[in-house]
């Protein structure tokens, strides 16, 4: 048992992802990224003397599919907390978030790694808040906290919606870790509640990490990980906080429960505070808000508008139709694809087919033109239409491959250009059997060396034959006469 | 004195409507009158006379264009812990002693569009937590009934404002009993409508739960006025409620007929000197005379209000009051770090009375206490709210002291708890949310002081309660009978 | 609710107010007495009573997503007690979270 082995890793995973709405969580300021600092403040998200709060039903709404799509529990009652703490950034000096009562409790959320396996990771709960104003670390310290002599404020952040979800403890590796948050992350764009972009830190993660010897029931001590701002960072903090973790062990120490930051450029977490300061957020029920009772109309209601979740596509894709899973997640991240895709199967009846002229000649032509394969003028019931002759042998897949891209040039469906042109796939033995006399003719060298034993040069005879024909002999009977005619 | 500053609203608003006065006139004599008295009294931290005047202009324009303005030309004292926009607004606060605000409380607004005038921002206990007005940290004001005694408060301005008619109309904020207060002690008429029927929007906040804006008038019938023109919901605040507001002007009455007012037995007035206790019971009496039916209720809690109120309120303050900070606005004192810069502005900016509160607010919700205290709290409160909806199920109205003696003098209450105990009649009515006044009743104590009856009602009935209150005010007309100071 | 002494430091160190020796000792002491007469509280049985945060019971008061106009730049940075630029300035931030 090698020294990693011995151990194995219990991971949890706290995340604050910004909802997507057109205003902030309780007042009217937009919420939008960016802008001139300090000027999307309004007496409420600034905290001015008597501004009050009100909720954005948006963002509710929101929360709820969110729950929805993971499974969780919509409690029938819900309110508002704050939290107490002072920090510059926020105005109140409290946060309104959720406390005892989310908005959603439970549920799990299905990711897969990249070989496929399919994994599962329970959510505690998730809970709606607004988030804090940005400040700026100036005057020495590259702009980190530590050693910086003063802070610049922004406000334009602080009231944004935010979810807050809370994992259990159910990952075991960082490459889990990244598979769950993609997971979420796919999610929520899918739904339309966040557009997740990480770079403008619509997402961000702290992880609660310990290690334990393999197969033992026992939590160990955790570190919380905090400042991952991508999931390349998730990856390589958690790898990294586990690796420490069992250095500590191994050499006799014992871990300690802090927070830990990670630093990107070390590759490295370090602790955040030398003693543990104690928390006390002094949480209580916000006495300018009033409860949320959730009516079961409104949840049945926006349950119906929950689309078909990026996990069950990957599972349907992959486990059904046989895609590996590279393929099944590159459809699943492209959502307007992927509804092509399914449309073209269902309409087709043929997974495979649709597959590769989706991820393969029509993707490539997506490529080369700069449109959307949904937004070309091949439809997907036309491209479902060119299956069933190629899967009706009307056509070879070579006049397939030529029909797609006049197709997609707008010359319309696959069966009117085959008939205008002639392009049907012919049978017709006296037919082809002209084209069998033609090539041999042309290409005596070849015969002779099928004849002399070298009998894989009859795919090269079959091509020249398809090639007299334009493409429309049936590749079958080419080769049955040829071989008739060489033997 | 200029006989134009002595009309109640009701009646500036008739006479300016009816374009036998303007508002500029009504305007300019009550700005002299300020000038003549408001150095004795301290009423106002902030004079407003250019905004007055401009707003006496709009309002008589409005007027001469045909429109009829509830508030026409009426004098209005605005308490300074409500925004109004590009005016200083203190809170009576060093925190907040520069700030500007830059935008107007519903409440406000809604007397300003009705054709009120403000006239200026009154003083206040620091955050309006006190009985006093003794702890604004930007003024003293003073009784206008005897100048070495308190105004009361913690509406302790707007109160003496509209008692020496320097004001119409005074808005005042109640949150333990913070206009029915010093409406008694200055003999005018303090209104707190139901919890959330006044939009909290721009009432800079001490306990979210509790607070409630109100008028203090010196008739009745302006406390109807004023409130018919600011209660009604309001999509600012996500406290205020969403109801039909039944017009008090129209429920004005010359009797009590036909209603049963309940006297709380655990209010016995006999422990507040025999003086007192005989003219609460002559108060009593007052109202059978009436036709009221006056009934003894019991309210099992009512021992507990003060012990309730003191955990709730500090316990919502001390969050309220975290945004001070120094960070925004208002006042800093530097640190050498943001932790420092936050302790020494705040132990610079806030009083002791405040700090007091928040600390213990602070505590209350600290962890391990949580339950025990706050919790605790909230569910005392639940009880409060059942014993009132049992005592109403044998009564239309409570009638109760208003305080528990008349106007004391500056530095009377040195220990905090004694003064908490002032507001130990009005505490109960603010716990449960209901809609109570005070009304002057006579007057007790040497010199002979303005003493007030507390008159409260079930949730959202203001209508019935001014109703009553008005019986009372005209068969008795005690605010008449005493002299001011000024 | 047994009466504690209360660690006033704590609590002024929790709410960010800083004490003199003179206002620790007066607080605490305050602080003392009101829990003192707060204890009479415990006599209440409240074991199955509910706690009431808000006493007119309304639920679901919520706006729609709708952006309204902010406060102009200029006016919210000059109530700033130090601004640099477009920015409110603070002192240097000591880690704690
Ligand atoms: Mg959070
Ligand atoms: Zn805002």
């Amino acid at each position: 048992m090698t020294v990693k082995t011995k151990y194995e890793a219990v991971i949890g995973i706290e995340c604050h992802v910004e909802l997507k709405t057109r205003s902030k969580m309780f007042c009217g300021c937009a919420n939008e990224f960016g802008g001139e600092p300090n000027t999307k403040v309004c007496p409420v998200c600034l905290a001015l003397p008597g501004a009050l709060p009100v909720a954005n039903k948006e963002a509710i709404e929101h929360m709820i599919r969110a729950g929805l799509a993971f499974g969780a529990t919509i409690p029938a009652f819900s309110k508002f907390d704050r939290k107490n703490y002072f920090y510059p950034d926020m105005p109140k000096d409290y946060q309104i978030s959720q406390y005892d009562m989310p908005l959603t409790l439970g549920g799990s959320v299905g990711y897969w790694l990249e070989d496929g396996t399919l994994k599962e990771c329970r959510l505690t709960r998730i809970h709606l808040e607004e988030d804090t104003g940005k400040s700026m670390h100036a005057g020495g310290g590259d702009g980190r906290i530590a050693g910086s002599a003063y802070s610049l404020i922004d406000f334009n952040r602080a009231g944004v919606p935010l979810m807050e979800c809370v994992s259990e403890p159910d990952l075991t590796s960082a490459q889990e870790a990244v598979g769950y948050l993609e997971a979420l992350k796919r999610t929520f764009v899918q739904l339309g509640v966040s557009d997740v972009k990480m770079e403008e830190g619509s997402l961000r993660c702290d992880a609660n990490v310990s290690i334990r010897p393999a197969g033992s029931m026992k939590l160990g001590t955790k570190a919380e990980i905090k400042n991952m701002n991508s999931f390349r960072s998730v990856l390589r903090a958690i790898e990294s906080e586990i690796t420490r973790q069992i250095d500590v062990l191994e050499s006799g120490g014992r871990v300690v429960q802090e927070t830990r930051g990670w630093d990107e450029a070390q590759g490295v977490t370090h602790s955040m505070r030398s003693k543990e300061e104690a928390h006390d957020y002094r949480y209580f029920p916000d006495p300018d808000l009033v409860p949320m009772e959730i009516d079961p109309a409104l949840v049945e209601r926006l349950k119906a508008t929950i689309p078909a979740l990026p996990h069950d596509r990957f599972v349907r894709y992959h486990r059904e139709y046989g895609l590996d899973p590279k393929q099944a997640t590159q459809l699943v991240d492209n959502l307007p694809l992927a509804e092509y895709f399914d449309a073209c199967v269902s309409a087709s009846g043929n997974a495979q087919l649709s597959t590769n002229f989706v991820l393969g000649d029509l993707s490539r032509l997506a490529n080369e033109t700069g449109t959307p394969v949904y937004a070309s003028p091949v439809t997907s019931a036309s491209l479902a239409e060119l299956i069933g002759l190629v899967e009706a042998k009307a056509i070879t897949s070579k006049t397939a491959k030529e029909l797609l891209e006049r197709m997609w040039a707008g010359e319309g469906s696959p069966k009117a250009i085959v008939e205008k042109e002639g392009l049907a796939q012919t049978s017709d033995a006296g037919e082809i059997e002209r084209f069998v006399a033609e090539v041999l003719a042309a290409n005596e060298k070849a015969a002779a060396d099928y004849k002399a034993g070298k009998t894989n040069i009859l795919g090269f005879l079959i091509g020249q034959v398809m090639k007299a024909s334009r493409g429309k002999a049936n590749p079958a009977l080419a080769e049955e006469l040829l071989r008739k005619k060489l033997e | 004195m200029n006989e134009l500053v002595t009309r109640s609203a009701a009646q500036i608003a008739r006479d300016v409507n009816g374009k036998r006065v303007s508002a500029r006139e009504i305007t300019a004599a009550v700005l002299q009158r300020v000038d003549e008295t408001d150095d004795r009294l301290g009423c106002y931290l902030s004079r407003l006379n250019e905004l007055a005047l401009d707003c006496a202009q709009r309002a008589d324009r409005r007027i001469a264009a045909g429109e009829t303005l509830p508030l026409a030309g009426v004098p209005i004292a605005i308490k300074d812990n409500m925004c109004l926009r590009g005016t200083r607004t203190t809170a009576g606060s060093k925190i907040l002693e520069n700030w500007i605000a830059p935008y107007t409380a519903t409440a406000v607004q809604l007397i300003l569009d009705a054709g009120g005038i403000p006239i200026g921002k009154a003083n206040l206990d620091e955050f309006a937590m006190g009985s006093s007005c003794e702890n604004s940290a930007l003024g003293v004001t003073r009784n206008p009934y005897d100048l070495s005694r308190v105004p009361g408060g913690s509406s302790g301005g707007p109160a003496a404002a509209v008692a020496s008619f320097q004001a119409a109309i005074g808005l005042g904020s109640d949150t333990g009993g913070s206009i029915r207060e010093p409406g008694a002690f200055c003999n005018v008429v303090g209104f707190k409508p139901t919890y959330g029927r006044v939009s909290r929007y721009g009432l800079i906040a001490f306990a979210s739960s509790l607070d409630q804006i109100g008028p203090l008038t010196r008739t009745v019938e302006d406390a109807a006025l004023a409130y018919d023109v600011m209660a009604g919901h309001d999509p600012s605040d996500s406290t205020s409620i969403n109801r039909a507001v039944e017009p008090a002007a129209n429920a004005l009455r010359e009797d009590l007929k036909g209603l049963r007012i309940g006297v709380v037995k655990e209010f016995a007035t006999a422990k507040l000197g025999p003086e007192i206790d005989a003219l609460y019971k002559r108060a009593y009496r007052e109202l059978a005379d009436l036709g009221a039916d006056v009934v003894d209720i019991s309210l099992p809690t009512a021992d507990y209000g003060l012990a309730t109120y003191y955990l709730i309120a500090p316990a919502e303050c001390s969050s309220n009051l975290a945004r001070f900070d120094g960070v925004r606005y208002g006042l800093r004192v530097e640190g050498d770090d943001v932790g420092q810069m936050y302790e020494r502005t705040r132990a610079a900016g806030f009083g002791p009375e405040v700090k007091r509160r928040i600390l213990i607010g602070t505590y209350a919700l600290s962890s391990g206490y949580y339950d025990a205290y706050y919790v605790k709290a909230q569910k005392a409160r639940t009880m409060f709210a059942q014993d009132f909806r049992r005592a109403f199920e044998h009564c239309d109205l409570i009638a109760a002291p208003a305080a528990s003696s008349p106007a004391f003098e500056f530095n009377a209450k040195s220990d905090p708890y004694s003064m908490y105990m002032m507001d130990y009649y009005t505490i109960p009515m603010s716990l449960a949310g209901l809609p109570a006044l005070s009304v002057p009743c006579g007057y007790a104590g040497t010199p002979q002081l303005p003493m007030g009856l507390q008159l409260a009602a079930p949730l959202f009935e203001e209508a019935k309660l001014l109703g009553a209150a008005h019986a009372y005010e005209r068969a008795t007309e005690y605010a008449s009978k005493a002299a001011l100071a000024v | 609710m047994a009466s504690e002494k209360i660690d006033v430091r704590y609590v002024a160190k929790l709410a960010r107010i800083a004490l003199s020796e003179e206002e620790a000792v007066r607080f605490g002491k305050q602080l003392g007495d009101l829990l003192e007469h707060v204890n009479v509280l415990s006599e209440l049985d409240t074991a199955s009573v509910p706690a009431t945060a808000q006493v007119v019971e309304s639920r679901n008061v919520e706006r729609g997503d709708d952006v309204t106009p902010c406060l102009d730049r200029e006016t919210v940075l000059a109530m700033a007690p130090q601004r640099q630029g477009a920015f409110f300035r603070v002192p240097k931030i000591i880690a704690e979270s």
